[in-house]
């Protein structure tokens, strides 16, 4: 029995060859969450970019920060559009809000029943699924109620 | 200086569509439906495919404007063009930029086209099937967030939540449109009709908002129009649709990756509806004429509330299916099916209806037929959209 989320087999996450995700990628197999900070101004920035959409300093950095934030949206996919998910049933996907961060969202499942009501602005935390056998190893990140 | 517009400069002077089939049901290749839907658009414009001197399309289109060119032996290819984005962001942005190569003097006669088999190759509403994902899929694939309909459910489910509109308004639009696929020997739904009770019991694709019914078909065709000088227009064989405003692109950032677009529950047409409007020296109160693309219903329902068409609280009140219907709706809308139950011809099919709307030859004709308005692609990033005229509104 699986004590993943979601049933194996669904395509894994990799950095892309410019590396530009690897800090991120990285992180998660140390139960560490990252994401850009940017020293010419200070802002928080998600997803990875090369430069600061605010100030455009080149001098990105990655910073650890807290996992914890609100639901900001949600979805349960019923029709599955992978083969690894027939049959599966539905599931939930949150989008959550950071707001000590610079309200910056990040995407994952939502763990617990999937028939469970979802509330928009409700507080979770980050946990760390940890893919150990997969080739090559990988961790998701993905959010609990508290 | 001179004012800079599209405004009256151009016409659509002929359509052209191909028979349009369930995907993978097309018996010819997306090649050979693209000639056949250009060739037909040339006959009904009643002119030679030989004076065609320029191709605009999007949504990455596989038949190449070189080869097009070629096959139809064109004297002189003047303009191509290739409308960046997926989906249908770009149909109304394919015929304004056909109109902008046409209104400058870069081209004469431009067609923009849409060719589509989806049996051929891929379809959109499934999943990749790759064993690993970089870049932005990377943080929302393994998430099982892989489709249209899941990668934008989230953006529907906080504009719901935010303005309180109720699943009910959906089931409108979509109510709409199968509607009026019954009338239209094209659809590919005709003779599958809608109620409330069918929709309510229709299974969840995305739950809390799409049923099965507020996602579009997946279809084989292709369709096309001709873009000419609007004063050669009057001389071709029907009433010209005059191009009266082209807006296309999206908000601040609507792009952001991993879902970071700062306004988060919009279909992207916040910022180019008014721009639309100016161009045109219109308002929505005018347009009569009111088709938009649905990928999804709630995608829909963003569009109408972003380009003034319906005022988000009044969204319930407002979105049921007698506003909707043609002849006597308030607002008829895709009056041709769409979409969801005429074609997924990528949009280009309620660019097609509104010229026919505003010709006088729609099956399901509209009183006030003067002005059209035609939204593409919600929620994709670019989106583009179109305000067609008759010679009325010059």
């Amino acid at each position: 029995m699986s004590t993943y989320y979601l049933p194996e087999g669904l395509p894994q996450p990799s950095s892309a060859p410019d590396g530009l995700s690897e800090p991120y990628w990285q992180g998660t197999r140390q139960n560490k969450l990252m994401i850009q900070k940017c020293r010419g101004c200070q802002s928080w920035q998600w997803g990875p970019e090369w430069i600061c959409h605010r100030c455009h300093s080149f001098d990105v950095v990655w910073e650890e920060i807290q996992g914890k934030g609100r639901i900001y949206s949600y979805e349960k996919p019923h029709h599955p559009v992978h083969s690894a998910l027939a049959g599966h049933g539905p599931y939930i996907a949150v989008l959550v809000e950071l707001p000590e961060y610079g309200n910056v969202r990040m995407l994952g499942n939502l763990l617990g029943d999937p028939k469970q009501a979802v509330p928009i602005g409700g507080t979770v935390e980050a946990v760390f699924e940890h893919h150990d056998t997969a080739t090559p190893p990988f961790t998701l990140v993905h959010w609990k109620l508290v | 200086m001179a004012e800079r517009t599209l405004r009256g400069k151009t016409a659509i002077a002929g359509i052209g569509e191909t028979t349009y089939y369930k995907h993978g049901q097309s018996p010819d290749s997306e090649f050979k439906l693209a000639l056949q839907a250009i060739v037909r658009a040339c006959e009904d414009a009643g002119i030679s495919p030989h004076d065609i001197d320029g191709f605009a399309s999007y949504g990455n289109d596989r038949s190449e404007a070189g080869r097009l060119a070629a096959a139809l032996g064109i004297k002189e290819l003047k303009f191509s063009n290739m409308f960046w984005g997926g989906g249908g962001g770009g149909v109304c942005g394919a015929v304004g930029n056909a109109s902008a190569a046409v209104a400058t003097g870069m081209a004469d006669c431009v067609v923009a086209f849409r060719s589509l088999a989806q049996g051929q190759y891929a379809r959109y509403g499934r999943g990749t099937g790759a064993p690993l994902v970089a870049g932005d899929d990377s943080f929302i694939i393994p998430y099982g967030v892989m489709s249209p309909a899941q990668r934008f459910a989230m953006k529907v489910t906080r504009f719901m939540h935010n303005h309180g509109i109720e699943q009910e308004a959906l089931r409108a639009i979509s109510i709409a449109c199968y509607h009026h696929a019954q009338t239209n020997p094209a659809a590919v739904m005709r003779g599958r009709t809608l109620d409330e009770a069918k929709y309510d019991a229709s299974r969840w694709i995305v739950e809390p908002f799409f049923h099965l019914y507020d996602c579009c078909q997946e279809n084989d065709g292709a369709a096309a129009v001709i873009v000419v000088p609007a004063d050669r227009a009057k001389d071709t064989k029907h009433k010209p649709s005059y191009v009266l405003a082209c807006g296309q692109g999206s908000d601040h950032r609507s792009a952001a990756p991993v879902h970071n677009m700062p306004n988060y529950q919009s279909s992207h047409f916040g910022k180019l509806a008014p721009r639309l409007y100016d161009m045109a020296k219109l308002s929505p109160a005018d347009m009569g004429i009111v088709q938009c693309y649905e990928n999804f219903t709630g995608g829909v329902l963003m569009s109408l509330v972003e380009h003034g068409l319906v005022k988000a609280e009044e969204a319930n009140e407002f979105l049921v299916p007698e506003n909707l219907l043609a002849p006597s709706g308030k607002m008829p809308l895709n009056t041709s099916g769409g979409n969801l139950a005429e074609c997924y011809m990528h949009g280009l099919e309620l660019v097609i209806e509104s010229v026919r709307q505003i010709r006088g030859t729609a099956i399901n004709q509209v009183p006030r037929n003067d002005a059209a308005i035609i939204m593409g692609g919600p929620m994709v990033t670019p989106v583009s959209s179109l305000i067609l005229g008759s010679e009325a509104t010059l």
